[in-house]
């Protein structure tokens, strides 16, 4: 017999959240040891390049325009630029590469 | 002090590029639920309280095999597992006394993206900023995984594919500054490329799931680089990256 499909919505949601709040029902203060506050240092930067490359090559039509929005990105955060200035490049990069590709 | 309410707008602020990328990623996935038999409300309804990508995906696939829930909680677990890094990270940033309603709420609005500006942000993480990005982000990604599943290619394709990038766009704006300032990051973010190019390739490695591939590299790659390249004690807990806002 099928699961309720509302119920089955439910505890996947469940589940999930269940994932984002375990550290925050188990950390009291932050922890002092060296090795840990340098893992969780370099957490975030590596977790995001992983997702991002080669992801974002793959995520367009032309691997070609994914590719170019990763270096018109790059650059462009290099030299300062914030969040939404970079996101918008990146989309405007693939929308004119893929009209000619 | 910061003002709540000028917090909570920035966070809603960087919140919108993340929900244009999620619009364009949930219109996918809409597409892949539809075929695993959700309406349009069902879609809506998993996609607002879950807001997990690759996590919906497999919660998706699963329900069209009539699975039982305790499996469905298994693999939530296991794809979701990465949330439990980004939640201590958070919460190392939060001092002793910290409120548990304030790490809940904080640690609640956690999905790849909204960490990722979150831990980003100089000083403490706060649940204003995190619920500022979460209402301005996960109202795309129900809708579109709603306009996904109900209208399926409408959307022209040109148009996915450049919304899709927004995401990517931002993981870089957030990684890229502290590269350019720290070395040793530099060296982590050009390794982390690196290895995930090859992990897609490589046997044994590529058989995994996104989610536990993602997960796999950053326990080996942050272990080796914080063995290696320690932080001077107390560092990473006042972190934050100043960045344009």
């Amino acid at each position: 017999m099928k699961i309720n499909v509302y119920l089955y919505i439910f505890v996947m949601a469940f589940a999930t959240w269940l994932m984002r709040v375990a550290a925050s029902l188990i950390m009291k203060k932050p922890v002092r040891n060296r090795f840990f506050q340098s893992f969780l240092y370099y957490v975030p930067y590596v977790t995001l390049a992983v997702m991002t490359f080669p992801a974002i090559v793959e995520a367009t039509q032309s691997p070609i325009a994914g590719a170019a929005a990763l270096i018109v990105c790059i650059t462009a955060a290099w030299f300062g630029q914030g969040l939404f200035p970079v996101a918008v490049l990146g989309c405007a990069t693939v929308l004119i590469l893929e009209f000619f590709l | 002090m910061e003002k709540g309410r000028d917090v909570f707008m920035q966070g809603y602020r960087h919140g919108i590029p993340i929900g244009l990328g999620y619009f364009a990623v949930a219109f996918s996935l809409g597409i892949a639920a539809r075929d695993y038999g959700f309406s349009a409300l069902q879609g809506f309804f998993a996609s607002l309280i879950t807001y997990a990508s690759a996590g919906q995906y497999m919660g998706f696939a699963l329900y069209a095999t009539n699975t039982t829930l305790a499996e469905l909680v298994l693999l939530m677990f296991i794809i979701n597992a990465r949330y439990i890094l980004m939640g201590f990270a958070l919460n190392q940033r939060m001092p002793e006394g910290t409120p548990l309603s304030t790490r809940l709420l904080v640690g609640s609005c956690i999905t790849d993206e909204i960490f990722g500006i979150t831990i980003a942000r100089p000083g403490i993480p706060t649940p204003y900023y995190t619920f500022g990005a979460l209402i301005a982000a996960v109202p795309m990604w129900a809708l579109g995984t709603a306009l996904g599943i109900s209208m399926g290619n409408i959307l022209p394709a040109r148009i996915v594919s450049a919304l899709s990038v927004a995401l990517f766009g931002m993981f870089i704006a957030v990684i890229i500054p502290p590269a350019r300032r720290d070395k040793a990051v530099l060296g982590a973010v050009a390794v982390s490329f690196a290895l995930s190019y090859a992990s897609v390739r490589l046997p044994v490695i590529s058989g995994l799931s996104q989610g536990n591939r993602t997960i796999l590299l950053t326990v080996i790659i942050a272990s080796v680089f914080a063995a290696l390249f320690p932080r001077e004690t107390g560092e990473a807990s006042e972190g934050g990256e100043v960045y344009e806002d």
